[in-house]
C-alpha cells in the first residue's frame, strides 16, 4: 500500500490552508438561523504559527471545525492543500483529514480502552491497520520527543493532564501533517504545565515545518505566535504580526 | 486491481476495528457480563425447548409407530362400476355400497418383491388378518387373526422383545396371544384355545407365548399365529390381505404411499393418514415451539440493541475523536457491527453450554421418561444464528454511531 497523499499536488504545497468569503450559517432556513461566520477570508502558508484568538462565541472554534474538515460551511471556498473541498464525499473528507490535518483538543481526548502508544497510533491503524515497524518507531520517537519515552504502555487514563495532552500532540504528528489545528490545547493546564505544551508546539512547528493555527484565550501565548488572527462576531478584525496587535484586542480577551 | 486492494483496505482496516471493538467490551466488564448473561439465557431456553420438543416427539413417534407399520398395503376396495352416462341426461342412481369382504391382494409375491428393491423400505412384511372368535370354556372374545412370516415381521414388531411370558413360536398349532385377552379368558402358556374363524373354520390351538404391545386394544385383539394356519382358517389359501412396510425416514411415509398407489393400483395408506391426530398434535407442537423461539431470539435481540444503544451515547465523545483521527462512517458502523457479533458469539456460546448442561440434568433425574438428544448441528446453528442475529440488532444503534456529525460528538461530555 501506497503512503503517498494521492490528494495532494506538489504545486501549491506552499499554501497549505486557503479560505475565501466562508459563511457559515447554522439552523438555514429556519427561524432559529444563525449567522457564525462573515466572508471569513485567510490564508495559512506552511511553518506559519497562528493563533486565532477572540471571546467566546466570536466563532473561532467553528471556524477551526471548518477548517479541519469536521464541520460544513454555508458558502464560499476552503482550500486545503490547493485541494478544493466543496462538493467532497463524506468519505473524501475523511481522507483529507486524515492525510493532511492534525488535532489537539483542549480536554486531550484519549480513548482510555487504548494504551499510550496505541492512541498516538490510532490515526495511522485507522487508515493502514496494522502499524508497521517503522510506524511504531516514529510514534515511539515522537514520545521521546515529548518527554513520554517511558510512557509508552500506560493506560492514559493514569497520565496527567499535561502528560495527556502531549500524548494528544505527539497523535497530531504522528501522520506527518501538513497543518495542526488546535482547539484551546492549555486551556485546561496550570501556567507552567501550558508553556511546556506551547514549548513543543514551537518546536514542532519549526523542525517539521507544519503550519499551526491554535485557538487560544491566553494572550502571553498568543504574543508566542508570530501571527494573530482576531475573530470578532464572526468577521477578521485583525490578521497580521501578533507584535502589531492593538492594546485594546490583548486587554479584552 | 482495485478490488483486490479494497480487499487488502479491508482486512487491514479490519484489523483495528476488531481491536476497537474489544476493547470498548473490554473497557465496561460489567455491562458486556450482563448482556452476555441475557443472551445466554435466552440462546439455553432455545436450545433446551427446541431439544425437549424433538425428544418428546421422537419418543411419541416411537411409541406410536413401534407397534404398527409406517404404509399399509391393501386389496383395492371393492365399487360398484357404471355404464356410461348419456350425453346431456341426469341419471338419478341409488347405490348400495359394496361389503368389503377379506380380499387377497394379487400376486403379492410379487409385489413384496418389487418394493424388497427399494432401500427407502427397512422391511416389507406380508400380513393376513381377518377377524375370529376366541373361546375357552364359556368364554368369548372377538379377535383379530394375524397370520405373519415371523422373520419379516421382526421388522414391524419385535414380538421376541414384547413377550413377557412364554416364548416366540407361532409353527403348529402354536399362537401368541396379548396379555389382556389372556386375561380376559383366563388362559397361562401352554393353555389351549379354541379360534373359530366363522364358516366351520376352526381349530384348536396352543397359547405359546403371551406379549404385551402396551396398547391396550391391541393387547385385547391380536392373536399370532403363521402365514398358512391363518389362510386355513380365514379361508383364502396361499393369499395375504395386507402388505406392511417399515421406512427410513418415517416422515416421508406419505410420499412413499402415494407412489406405491401409483405403481401398483393398491389401496394404500400411511401412518400420516391414519394417525392424522398425532401429525396434527406434533404439527401444533413444532408451531408452539416456534413461537417461542421467535420471541426469545426477539427480547434477545432487543437486549443486545438497547445495550449497544446505550454504549454508543456513553462513546459519543470517543467516537467523535476517531472521526477526527480519520476513521470513515464504515469504520465505526463495523466497530459497532462487530460489538453486536461479538456479544451474539459470546453469549450463545455460554447458552449452548448451559442448555447442554440443562439437558444433561434433565437425563439424570428422570431417566424413565425419555432421553433427550442434543445434535451438534442444533449447537452450532443456534450459535451462527445467534452471532448473526447480533450483528443485524446492533444495526440500528452501530448506523446512529456513523452518522454522528464529528464536530457536535466531540464536544459530548
Amino acid at each position: 500500500m501506497s503512503n503517498s497523499p494521492v490528494l495532494i499536488t506538489p504545486d501549491n504545497q506552499q499554501i497549505v490552508l486557503q479560505l475565501d468569503k466562508i459563511n457559515k450559517v447554522f439552523n438555514e432556513g429556519t427561524p432559529l438561523a444563525n449567522h457564525v461566520l462573515h466572508d471569513v477570508s485567510l490564508q495559512v502558508s506552511r511553518g506559519e504559527l497562528v493563533a486565532l484568538v477572540g471571546t467566546s462565541g466570536s466563532g473561532k472554534s467553528t471556524l477551526l471545525n471548518i477548517m479541519g474538515l469536521l464541520d460544513l460551511y454555508s458558502s464560499g471556498k476552503l482550500r486545503i492543500q490547493g485541494h478544493l473541498t466543496q462538493g467532497l464525499s463524506e468519505q473524501q473528507r475523511t481522507q483529507l483529514r486524515s492525510e493532511s490535518i492534525g488535532f489537539v483538543f483542549q480536554f486531550h481526548h484519549l480513548i482510555n480502552a487504548f494504551s499510550t502508544i496505541d492512541n498516538v497510533l490510532m490515526p495511522l491503524m485507522l487508515r493502514y491497520g496494522k502499524p508497521n515497524q517503522e510506524q511504531t518507531e516514529y510514534a515511539q520517537y515522537l514520545l521521546n520527543e515529548v518527554g513520554l519515552a517511558n510512557y509508552a504502555h500506560t493506560a492514559t487514563n493514569r497520565l496527567s493532564g499535561g502528560q495527556q495532552q502531549r500524548v494528544a500532540i505527539a497523535r497530531a504528528l504522528v501522520t506527518r501533517p501538513a497543518l495542526i489545528l488546535a482547539d484551546e490545547p492549555t486551556g485546561n493546564l496550570d501556567t507552567q504545565t501550558a508553556d511546556e505544551v506551547f514549548d513543543l508546539f514551537e518546536r514542532f512547528n519549526l523542525e517539521h515545518q507544519c503550519a499551526i493555527v491554535i485557538v487560544t484565550h491566553d494572550p502571553r501565548l498568543s504574543a508566542r505566535c508570530p501571527r494573530t488572527i482576531r475573530l470578532t462576531d464572526g468577521r477578521i478584525v485583525y490578521d497580521g504580526a501578533s507584535a502589531n496587535l492593538p492594546n485594546a484586542f490583548t486587554k479584552a480577551v | 486491481m482495485s478490488f483486490f486492494n479494497a480487499i487488502t483496505r479491508l482486512r487491514n482496516s479490519l484489523w483495528i476495528e476488531w481491536r476497537i471493538a474489544i476493547r470498548f467490551l473490554a473497557e465496561s466488564p460489567l455491562q458486556t457480563l450482563l448482556i452476555s448473561v441475557a443472551i445466554s439465557v435466552g440462546a439455553a431456553v432455545i436450545v433446551f425447548i427446541t431439544a425437549l420438543i424433538m425428544g418428546l416427539q421422537t419418543n411419541l413417534i416411537n411409541k406410536t409407530l413401534g407397534t404398527q407399520a409406517h404404509i399399509r398395503i391393501e386389496a383395492t376396495q371393492q365399487h360398484n362400476n357404471f355404464s356410461e352416462f348419456p350425453d346431456g341426461k341426469y341419471v338419478w342412481i341409488f347405490e348400495n355400497p359394496r361389503d368389503q369382504r377379506l380380499q387377497t391382494i394379487n400376486n403379492w409375491q410379487e409385489v413384496r418383491d418389487t418394493l424388497d428393491q427399494y432401500s427407502a423400505f427397512n422391511t416389507v412384511s406380508p400380513l393376513i388378518s381377518g377377524p375370529a372368535f376366541a373361546t375357552k370354556g364359556s368364554a368369548r372374545a372377538s379377535v383379530a387373526l394375524m397370520g405373519i412370516d415371523p422373520k419379516r415381521y421382526t421388522g414391524i414388531i419385535n414380538l421376541k422383545e414384547y413377550l413377557t411370558e412364554g416364548q416366540f413360536s407361532i409353527e403348529a398349532s402354536d399362537i401368541l396371544i396379548g396379555y389382556q385377552l389372556a386375561k380376559d379368558l383366563g388362559l397361562r402358556t401352554g393353555d389351549k384355545l379354541r379360534i373359530d374363524a366363522g364358516d366351520n373354520h376352526q381349530s384348536v390351538m396352543n397359547v405359546a407365548g403371551i406379549f404385551e404391545l402396551g396398547v391396550r386394544e391391541l393387547d385385547r385383539r391380536y392373536v399370532y399365529t403363521s402365514l398358512k394356519q391363518a389362510q386355513t382358517l380365514l379361508n383364502l389359501p396361499g393369499g395375504i390381505t395386507i402388505l406392511e412396510i417399515k421406512i427410513l425416514d418415517v416422515f416421508s411415509a406419505e410420499y412413499w404411499a402415494q407412489r406405491i398407489q401409483k405403481l401398483t393400483g393398491l389401496y394404500v395408506q400411511s401412518w400420516m393418514e391414519s394417525n392424522g391426530q398425532l401429525l396434527n398434535a406434533l404439527n401444533s407442537q413444532s408451531m408452539t415451539t416456534q413461537i417461542i423461539r421467535v420471541f426469545v431470539a426477539m427480547s434477545v435481540i432487543f437486549g443486545i440493541a438497547s445495550v449497544l444503544a446505550v454504549s454508543v451515547v456513553q462513546r459519543t465523545r470517543e467516537i467523535g475523536i476517531l472521526r477526527a483521527m480519520g476513521s470513515s462512517q464504515q469504520q465505526i458502523l463495523r466497530v459497532f457491527l462487530l460489538q453486536g457479533g461479538l456479544l451474539g458469539l459470546t453469549g450463545s456460546l455460554l447458552g449452548v453450554l448451559m442448555g447442554y448442561t440443562l439437558i444433561q440434568i434433565f437425563n439424570a433425574i428422570d431417566t424413565k421418561l425419555f432421553v433427550i438428544e442434543l445434535e451438534t448441528s442444533m449447537m452450532l446453528s443456534a450459535i451462527f444464528i445467534a452471532t448473526l442475529a447480533g450483528v443485524l440488532a446492533a444495526m440500528v444503534p452501530a448506523r446512529r454511531a456513523a452518522k454522528y456529525d464529528p464536530a457536535v460528538a466531540i464536544r459530548y461530555v
